[in-house]
């Protein structure tokens, strides 16, 4: 079975001014199928641009990029789009919910371009919003969530078309540390179902949550460790009994 | 947490095995790409989620559509009512009235001067080669009555030609003879509204009526003829022998009693009607031994001419509101660009998350287009709505003759949906075309 990122020499140059800015330099790694990968480093140090190459948004100046055996540098914009719409799912920082349609709606989107019939893409959206924990909601809009309530709506809306890999950009970012907490928890319990993660984070506290973390720094991989993740949702039950107690 | 599911959806919490599992079942394989239904519902959500604002911008394409509709409708209308003239009084007709009256600095109008007569008429007749039949007129308003039944209409007395130069047939019994004209006999043709007005459904034909108190026999009706330019119903006349009328009815007062009011003249075909009615002119100028230097003393229409000119002037009018109406379209495409390049950018975090989630260009680039073109469908299709109610109120307000021209509705929505499309195109291919890295990335 291929491995399903496969980065050999990764470079990434953006002009700016009258040189080029080097975002990424010369990264190579590879992330296996269903693994729990956190990118961590300061703003600048290349996690952002590693993600947008590895979610297919972005393509590297030099070296290649292959997503589950597929080398995208030769891949016009509209296959990258079927590349995403079949192996990827996106989580964002802000959710990124479209206002003015309800949960159910906000989930079915992927489906849509996935040439779905409604029928089905209806089911489908409501046994992704049960699977987060929010069969009660579907039919509300974004803004009568909160910000947990939204970010797992958006995750339902990422795992709706089964993708191989989520792809989460400061997930827990815009919300409070017990909701990030269970944002976290709900991240473990599909990475056990088989869902792989690459998640970028600057904070060291939601990196432990993954089972390897990637350090970035001007652009450069400086360290790549594997570890035994934090149980989130033992995490969860401690915090609870502590603000019981 | 609670990530129980129902049944069909693998459980998120059962143990790692080998090979990776997905928590939702796999899709069934599809065609990639958004289907145009799924299309159609996303470009009325987000109309309808800016219902003032799409409005406003499609008010631009409504008024040029209303316009066309209204402008083609009073075209259609003058035209045929032209046409309908040209058939109700012949075509290569031309009519010549006595000249004006001037009386101490008041000039009176054609026709008031009763210098045209009935051997005019006959002069005309025997000395224009191309003029195939001519009849002089005379015409008065009297009350006609037929049993218990009287109705007030107008009388013409006219030769028996002014049935060959009008083109008028009988309907039902027959026309008079030259004999009847010239013995002065007392017989009438009706107009299809006399006819009713005095014997209803009964025939009139053998029947006998009286203009004042002279009877008459009734010989035939003619044919329904309609209304003229000015709205006048040519059916409701009566029709008698010119010299029956000048001995009966209008004659014995009168000092010129072989004076007519009008002299109906009809060319052949194919005669150039024009050099008519040059020799029409001329022949006047003779017989009433005008000096070169002294203007006419009659008045001649060319009732084609006039027509003519009547339908050159509306095909003006027509070019004018065509070009304000292409204005207008024109201005409410740039509208509809304008507020598409406003939503493109307003959406543009939208257009990055469905391009993240696996949205591609042309899935985009389908929706700003279909929802540029339908924006500008809906004024265009209100605008056929206002147009119709537009050509509806001009005619009965005004009572000009409109004539609904569906090629032109069908062709006018055609024309902003095509708007639409053309002005919606390059808002649509931004939209598609933008970075989807660049777009999440705005706020």
């Amino acid at each position: 079975m291929p491995a399903l990122i496969e980065a050999v020499g990764l470079t990434r140059h953006y002009p700016a001014g009258d040189g080029v800015v080097a975002a990424l330099q010369d990264v190579t790694l590879s992330i296996a199928p269903g693994a729990f990968v956190a990118a961590m480093g300061p703003s600048g140090s290349g996690k952002s641009t590693f993600l947008n190459i590895v979610g297919c948004l972005d393509r590297p100046t030099r070296g290649t990029y292959r997503l589950v055996g597929e080398d995208t540098a030769s891949l016009s914009p509209d296959r990258l789009a079927e590349l995403r719409s079949r192996r990827l799912g996106f989580v964002f920082q802000s959710f990124n919910l479209l206002p003015r349609v309800d949960a159910l709606a906000n989930v079915e989107l992927p489906m849509i371009y996935r040439g779905l019939p409604r029928r089905a893409r209806r089911d489908r959206a409501a046994d992704a919003l049960a699977l987060v924990g929010l069969a009660d909601r579907m039919h509300h809009r974004p803004t009568q969530l909160s910000g947990g309530q939204q970010q797992r709506v958006a995750i339902a809306r990422a795992l709706v078309n089964g993708p191989d890999l989520l792809l989460a950009d400061e997930p827990t970012g815009a919300l409070d540390s017990r909701t990030g907490l269970e944002i976290m928890a709900l991240f473990q319990a599909l990475n056990r179902a088989g869902v792989a993660v690459l998640m970028v984070t600057h904070d060291p506290d939601v990196a432990d949550f993954a089972a390897r973390t990637l350090r970035f720094r001007d652009g450069r991989l400086v360290s790549d460790k594997v570890h035994a993740p934090r149980d989130a949702a033992l995490a969860l039950s401690e915090m609870r009994q502590e603000q019981a107690a | 947490m609670n990530l129980e599911v129902r049944p069909k959806v693998a459980a998120v919490d059962a143990p790692v095995t080998e090979s990776p599992r997905r928590v939702l079942p796999p899709l069934p394989p599809t065609r990639p790409g958004m289907d145009l239904i799924e299309a159609l519902r996303g470009a009325l959500g987000a109309l309808a989620a800016n219902k003032l604002r799409a409005m406003l911008t499609a008010l631009g394409i409504f008024i040029g559509v209303a316009a066309v509709i209204a402008t083609v409708a009073v075209g259609a209308g003058a035209r045929d009512q032209v046409l309908r003239q040209i058939q109700a009084l012949g075509a290569n007709v031309i009519v010549v009235w006595g000249g004006s009256v001037n009386m101490g600095g008041v000039r009176l109008g054609a026709g008031q001067r009763q210098n045209l007569t009935w051997d005019d008429a006959r002069a005309i007749e025997g000395e224009i080669g191309a003029v195939q039949a001519a009849s002089g007129n005379i015409r008065s308003s009297q009350q006609v009555i037929a049993g218990n039944q009287n109705w007030a209409t107008s009388v013409q007395g006219s030769d028996p030609e002014i049935f060959a130069v009008h083109d008028w047939a009988a309907e039902r019994g027959r026309l008079f003879t030259p004999e009847e004209a010239a013995g002065g006999r007392k017989v009438a043709l009706l107009g299809a509204t006399v006819a009713e007005m005095l014997f209803g459904d009964a025939d009139p034909v053998g029947q006998e009526i009286r203009i004042r108190t002279t009877p008459f026999e009734v010989i035939g009706v003619l044919a329904r003829k309609g209304q003229n330019a000015q709205g006048q119903d040519l059916d409701d006349a009566v029709f008698i022998p010119f010299w029956t009328a000048r001995r009966s009815i209008m004659g014995a007062s009168r000092t010129w009693f072989r004076s007519v009011n009008w002299i109906a003249v009809r060319v052949h075909e194919g005669e150039d009607m024009r050099a008519a009615e040059e020799e029409l002119r001329t022949l006047f100028r003779q017989r009433h031994r005008v000096a070169a230097n002294e203007a006419d003393t009659v008045s001649i229409r060319n009732m084609a001419e006039v027509a003519a000119t009547r339908d050159a002037s509306a095909r003006t009018l027509s070019t004018l509101l065509a070009a304000v109406a292409a204005v207008s379209l024109l201005v409410g495409g740039i509208g509809v660009m304008n507020i598409m390049l406003v939503s493109v950018t307003e959406r543009t975090r939208e257009i990055g998350l469905r391009l993240a989630v696996g949205a591609r260009r042309r899935d985009i680039l389908r929706q700003f287009l279909l929802e540029a073109v339908l924006l500008a469908l809906l004024g265009g299709a209100a605008g056929v709505a206002a147009g119709i109610g537009l050509s509806h109120l001009l005619s009965g307000l005004a009572g000009w003759p409109v004539l609904i021209q569906w090629d032109a509705v069908a062709l006018a929505v055609g024309v902003s949906g095509l708007t639409g499309l053309f002005f919606g195109f390059w808002p649509a291919r931004r939209a598609a075309r933008l970075d989807p890295i660049q777009a999440l990335r705005t706020e």
